[in-house]
């Protein structure tokens, strides 16, 4: 565990309190037998804008705490133990970086405050397929008199069907990172039409199309054909904020299963006292503590303004492969009741595959890791 | 044909080919869905009546059951006969005629142990498909110890008054029977068990079905309340359950690996890897550490595949089990295991859609897939426990306790 101090001490077990009791796993089963398409609850949300979570990040004069992202990121542990949803990720992490990074101050002081308060939901709109490929970006936008329109289709957008403003990553020239804008849209714009698109870990996403959507020349974030001095460092922020609520999901899988270990008997023992399943809890501690020490340093570093490219490529690395293995655990270990349902390894299991793919998969980190260190 | 030189062999293929042309239902010509498989017994609906067709021609051939004997209404064929059966049913991408727990693990334990009445009674329905059998080993506090079960069995004179509770019962709700082990005696552990078959329609018997991480509910809680079954429906000897059991579990193990869990929804890994991903300038999947590790994955499936043939010369040869048998299991499970993960890794978030628009059937089906691929290193005995037979029994290596 990093070094508190004492405002991230209370943030984090309040946090950790409220998120027990008002935000348990059965509040995401709720939402998932529930008969709205909804990605997260929105009183639940409302709540949560009411503590300031979706503020943390966002500068005082914005209406923020600017506890910084190490404090978000305890937040985002918290709700990632208990499987919460809610549009932290997409609002008050992704969409808040974006806009701090490249937001003129005339957007920055229209869209930080709503952000702060809970008032909207923000998300940026960035993949085009079933991997996360932001250098292969083909969604085009064209100049059109003094603004541009938008064609194209973007899928796997975070609560995208709810997004008041979807930041939209767009092709305006170039090829690879070069060329490429961030326009702020309106999710009514006219030409938007959303799709549910049903996942395991019962969030859901959103496929948006976009057809002839006008846009003023104000809707750019950052520069025209620069969008990738916004769009990477905006990505990082996402995959370590991210890798933080994933740190917290994999804890609790661990944990919960090391409850088991010593808890179930089989022969006349606790099924924790058989070597082979010692080791592969030992071997699974050692690797939830290593991908800790790399999530607080990104989020650490992200603060001390940084070069984050390579420590959060590590640390996405990292926590996809231990809460990927800790996922396994939960249900191998529990055995037929690790198949059921009712029990939550299997809620744990589903929204581990659907976050690894996330902002980038394993492989995806392994290559662009090995790109920055130049081999 | 008892004289396996060759010519014989080459009219059974003859015939075998001739006979499938003419009984293989053109409308059966479909890769097998989930829901189209024919589990058969008393309350099955066959949603598609050529597939209950296909059953009784095959059922009447005994060929559900091509080795057991005729008597029984098997099919009376030689292992070589078997395999020419297999070659010429995969050659024309037959559905299987009949899944079924008695015939994959009920059925052969009957076989030898059962008194002559049993067999006569309880063999021929299996391999006609008209009882669906299934198997009541778990409970709540056994599992991997199966040995510490406690459904209580206990002799009523003119019959067994059977009370408990079984666990994780696959498919309790739809099957006819249940072949189940209980407690005749409380002071031994594995020297108390009874191997027990029984009508699930008894008074006293209730199946609640569990639903699973994959959505489905085909396990079941099974209660048992003041259960009356006849005396003759125990196989074997009064508290000899354990020795069945055992070979029981046998027979799903090598059924279960035998399989190799098949499915994933007839997609090919590399195809779907390459589509969701793309191909560099030299056909080479995009994606080097991906392609590494399905390169891996394949050479273990090949390894795999090989060994099983192995394992099945040597067996022939030796006539008893090879020891790469004990490993099969497991390895079966990983290698399943290994394939879905991979799946679903390279379809990225198109294989993890759960139900409704933006997704194809077959993308939902391997989200399905995966989740229900989990269960193969739990059920038939969990890997752990496999891996612990072979390093006492195979290895000789000692329990730590
Ligand atoms: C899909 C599926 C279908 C099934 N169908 C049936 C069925 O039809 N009928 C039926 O009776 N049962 C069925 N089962 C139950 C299955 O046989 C049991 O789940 C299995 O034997 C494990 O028992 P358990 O669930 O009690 O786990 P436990 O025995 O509690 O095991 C928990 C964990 O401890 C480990 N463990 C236990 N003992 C040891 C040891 N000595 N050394 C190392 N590790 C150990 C296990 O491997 C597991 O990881 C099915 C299970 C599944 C998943």
């Amino acid at each position: 565990m990093a070094v508190l101090n004492e405002e991230q001490t209370m943030l984090r077990d309040a946090a950790r309190e409220w998120t027990q009791e008002n935000a348990p796993t059965t509040a995401l089963r709720k939402l998932r037998d529930g008969k709205t398409k909804a990605t997260f609850d929105a009183p639940t949300w409302a709540e949560m804008g009411q503590m300031g979570w979706a503020g943390v990040i966002v500068p005082e004069e914005h209406g923020g705490s600017a506890f910084g992202y190490l404090s978000l990121g305890l937040v985002l542990e918290e709700t990632g133990r208990t499987l919460a949803a809610s549009p932290l990720i997409s609002t008050a992490l992704t969409g808040a970086s974006a806009l701090m990074l490249g937001g003129s101050d005339a957007q920055k002081a229209e869209w930080l405050p709503k952000i702060a308060a809970g008032e909207i939901v923000a998300t940026l709109a960035v993949d085009e397929g079933s991997h996360h490929a932001p250098e292969k970006i083909a969604f085009a936008a064209q100049k059109n008199g003094g603004g541009w329109v938008l064609n194209g289709t973007k899928t796997f957008v975070l609560d995208g069907e709810a997004a008041d403003l979807l930041i939209v990553a767009a092709r305006t020239s170039g090829k690879g990172t070069d060329g490429l804008t961030l326009f702020l849209v309106d999710g009514d714009a006219p030409g938007v039409t959303r799709t549910h698109l049903s996942l395991a870990d019962s969030r859901g996403a959103a496929k948006i199309a976009f057809e002839s959507v006008e846009v003023g020349a104000d809707a750019v974030l950052g520069e025209v054909d620069k969008g990738w001095a916004v769009l990477e460092p905006t990505l990082d922020r996402a995959r370590a904020g991210l890798a933080a609520e994933m740190l917290g999901t994999a804890t609790q899988a661990f944990e919960v299963t090391l409850e088991y270990l010593k808890t179930r008997t089989q022969f006349g023992q606790v099924i924790g006292a058989f070597q082979a399943l010692q080791h592969r809890a030992a071997k699974m501690f050692t690797d939830l503590e290593t991908a800790r020490s790399c999530v607080e340093a990104a989020l650490e570093a992200i603060d001390a303004g940084q070069d984050v490219r390579a420590t959060a490529s590590l640390t996405k690395a990292r926590v996809n492969e231990i809460l990927h293995l800790a996922s396994i655990e939960m249900v191998q270990m529990h055995g037929g009741i690790g198949m059921t349902d009712e029990h939550d390894a299997g809620l744990y299991m589903k929204r581990a595959r659907v976050a690894e793919a996330l902002f980038g998969g394993t492989t995806y980190h392994r290559d662009r890791y090995a790109r920055i260190m130049g081999f | 044909m008892a004289d396996f030189g060759g010519t014989d062999l080459e009219a059974f293929r003859a015939e075998t080919r001739a006979w499938l042309a003419e009984n293989y239902p053109a409308s059966l010509n479909t890769p097998m869905g989930e829901d189209d498989a024919p589990w058969g017994g008393r309350q099955f609906a066959w949603k598609n009546p050529d597939a209950k067709l296909w059953l009784d021609r095959m059922a009447a051939k005994g060929w559900t059951a091509p080795m057991w004997p005729k008597e029984y209404g098997g099919g009376g064929l030689s292992k070589e006969e078997n395999k020419v059966l297999e070659q010429e049913l995969r050659n024309i991408r037959a559905r299987p005629a009949l899944m079924s727990f008695g015939l994959w693990m009920l059925g052969p334990v009957l076989l030898e142990y059962a008194t002559e009445e049993q067999k006569q009674k309880f063999i021929p329905p299996i391999i006609r498909g008209e009882i669906r059998w299934c198997q009541g080993y778990s409970e709540p506090g056994a599992g991997s110890d199966l040995a510490a079960l406690q459904t209580k069995c206990e002799d009523k004179g003119d019959h067994f008054l059977i009370n408990g509770q079984k666990v994780w019962t696959s498919y309790a709700d739809q099957a006819d029977w249940i072949f189940c082990l209980v407690r005749t005696d409380t002071t031994k552990k594995h020297e108390g068990i009874s191997f027990v078959l029984f009508d699930m329609t008894t008074p006293g018997v209730e199946a609640r079905p569990i639903k699973l991480i994959s959505g489905s509910s085909p396990f079941c809680e099974t209660f048992f309340d003041n259960v009356k079954v006849p005396k003759d429906q125990m196989v074997g000897k009064l508290n000899g359950g354990w020795e069945i059991a055992k070979r029981l579990l046998q027979y799903e193990r090598q059924n279960i690996s035998a399989s190799g869990f098949g499915g994933g929804g007839g997609l090919d890994l590399v195809e779907v890897a390459k589509k969701e991903i793309g191909v560099d300038e030299q056909g080479r999947l995009d994606d080097g550490d991906l392609r590494a590790r399905i390169a891996a994955h394949r050479m273990d499936a090949h390894a795999f595949m090989l060994t099983v043939r192995r394992a099945e010369v040597e067996s022939k040869a030796s006539k008893g089990p090879s020891a790469a048998v004990s490993i099969i299991k497991y390895a079966a499970a990983k290698m399943n295991q290994d394939r879905y993960e991979l799946m679903v890794e390279a379809m990225g978030l198109q294989g993890l859609g759960w139900e409704g628009e933006g997704f194809a059937k077959d993308e939902l089906a391997v989200t399905r897939g995966w989740l229900r691929s989990k269960g193969n290193s739990i059920e038939g005995g969990t890997s752990e426990v496999n891996l612990n037979v072979v390093a006492k029994r195979v290895l000789g290596l000692l329990d730590h306790q």
